[in-house]
């Protein structure tokens, strides 16, 4: 087997682009996919049959079916209707990468919503409680306490919904788009070189997920500064 | 009724290969797993810096990225170890064979961090307990530890299994005659796009429900040895 990693120096430059395309693709997704989960996660929450079920339902199906065909559903499924293609919003569903977007996002905003309805009951009641008798609204109990607390112990978890949302964003490929994986796929069309090319992008795709786990452990340390240092001192015996 | 023109029972055939690709993949990965947390849990350096490797490459990338390696890059790497013996045909692995390697590479990155989690949740009495009986290393890995390590598992390995149920549509990229493929066939011929990746995915949200059935019953089996205070 003869490896010729020149390649990979030579379309380093392009493989690079398609990484930006990735960046972009996960950033807008976590962002848009959090402003959807935070409500979905406090509907799911409530112990209003009506209103839960709805987001169940929601929840249920996007993470109980691919994402591969999410993405299919939003790139060639909403052209089956007319009224699809007539619309006002068929200049952003004829686009690839606002397809992506939009499926990434449904996506991402289900898993998130979990993620943020775990925290929020993972609140201990007796703060509730407190909140409730220091004499707090409603509004002002989430607003001071219960969603800063979640903040803090939704971290660990989120980032790691990040660093899924990434490896996800690789079937942007499949519906045409130029992302890393996409633009890997087109170099290897014109030079045939595929295990140096994956490779190449297998290790970008490594160094961001490195890159995001960093972060987030520095800002887990932030948010959480308040509990101190975990190790419990013991007096010594007088 | 649905009108599937005529492209039910093929949707159903790639159902069965959807299945046979995530069990198999399965065996795979729970082989590859058992071996990686047995090597991070082993004083042996190599071992240890090997299984490290090997689950952190395999988590940071895509998992789509990891059936394109291991389709396109197999055949040069198997038709090299061939040639290393004399052979010198050539080798072509299928997507099937492809999938099953990756699915299973994949599965088996993550059930490492479930088993190690599980093999170190097992009390040191019970080790001490088996060799105090007599049981050699091999009997008593596979009469008193495993065995616990399944039942402490299982909730994380079913999570596992059903991420791996969907990552199977990731293999019709290479062309593998599974669920997927076969909707995107029907969407060629019908051009009902909406129509068949919902069924698609109703198919897929079938096959998760029975999953989650099932692992619930293992796992009220796997603890029928447990007293509830």
């Amino acid at each position: 087997m003869d490896l010729d990693f020149s390649v990979v120096i030579e379309y380093f430059p392009r493989l690079l682009t398609g990484m930006w395309t990735t960046i972009e693709l996960v950033i807008l997704s976590i962002v848009l996919g959090a402003i959807v989960a935070l409500p979905l996660a406090l509907a799911r929450i409530s112990k209003n049959r009506w209103i839960s079920s709805l987001p169940f339902a929601y929840i249920f199906f996007f993470r109980g079916t691919p994402l591969l065909v999410q993405i299919f559903l939003v790139y060639y499924g909403a052209s089956q209707f007319e009224a699809v293609r007539e619309s006002f919003l068929w200049p952003v569903l004829r686009e690839p990468f606002w397809c992506a977007i939009i499926a990434f996002t449904l996506n991402t905003s289900a898993y998130t919503a979990e993620i943020f309805r775990g925290a929020i009951q993972a609140i201990p009641e007796g703060e509730v409680e407190a909140c409730k008798v220091v004499g707090m609204t409603k509004t002002q109990m989430y607003r001071r306490v219960l969603l800063p607390r979640a903040f803090g112990i939704v971290l660990p978890a989120y980032g790691n919904e990040i660093i899924l949302m990434l490896k996800a964003s690789a079937l942007a490929s499949t519906i045409t788009l130029l992302d890393l994986t996409g633009m890997a796929r087109t170099i290897i069309a014109r030079t045939y070189t595929p295990i140096e090319i994956f490779v190449a992008a297998g290790v970008i795709y490594l160094a961001i997920s490195m890159v995001v786990i960093y972060i987030f452990r520095l800002v887990e340390k932030r948010q959480n500064r308040y509990l101190g240092s975990l190790s419990i001192k013991v007096p010594d015996k007088g | 009724m649905l009108d599937l023109h005529g492209f039910g029972d093929q949707l159903l055939l790639g159902a069965w290969v959807t299945i046979q690709l995530a069990l198999c993949s399965l065996v795979v990965g729970l082989v590859l797993g058992l071996l990686g947390a047995s090597a991070k849990l082993s004083n042996i350096r190599p071992l240890q810096w090997i299984a490290n490797l090997y689950t952190t490459v395999i988590r940071g990338i895509p998992e789509l990225l990891t059936v394109l390696i291991i389709y396109f890059g197999a055949t040069s790497v198997l038709m090299s170890i061939a040639s290393l013996f004399g052979y010198d045909e050539y080798i072509e692995i299928g997507p099937f064979a492809a999938g099953v390697t990756a699915l299973g590479l994949t599965f088996g990155a993550y059930a490492t961090e479930v088993f190690r989690g599980a093999l170190q949740a097992i009390p040191r009495g019970q080790h001490e307990a088996a060799i105090v009986l007599g049981m050699g290393a091999r009997r008593k890995f596979f009469r008193i530890i495993l065995p616990q390590v399944w039942r402490v598992a299982l909730p994380g390995i079913g999570n596992l299994f059903l991420v791996l149920l969907k990552d199977t549509a990731l293999v019709s990229v290479v062309g593998l005659e599974d669920i997927m493929r076969k909707a995107n066939v029907a969407v060629g011929n019908t051009k009902e796009p909406f129509l068949f990746y919902m069924v698609a995915a109703f198919m897929y949200l079938g096959l998760t429900v029975v999953s989650m059935v099932v692992v619930s019953y293992l796992e009220k089996r796997a603890s029928r040895g447990l007293v509830r205070g």
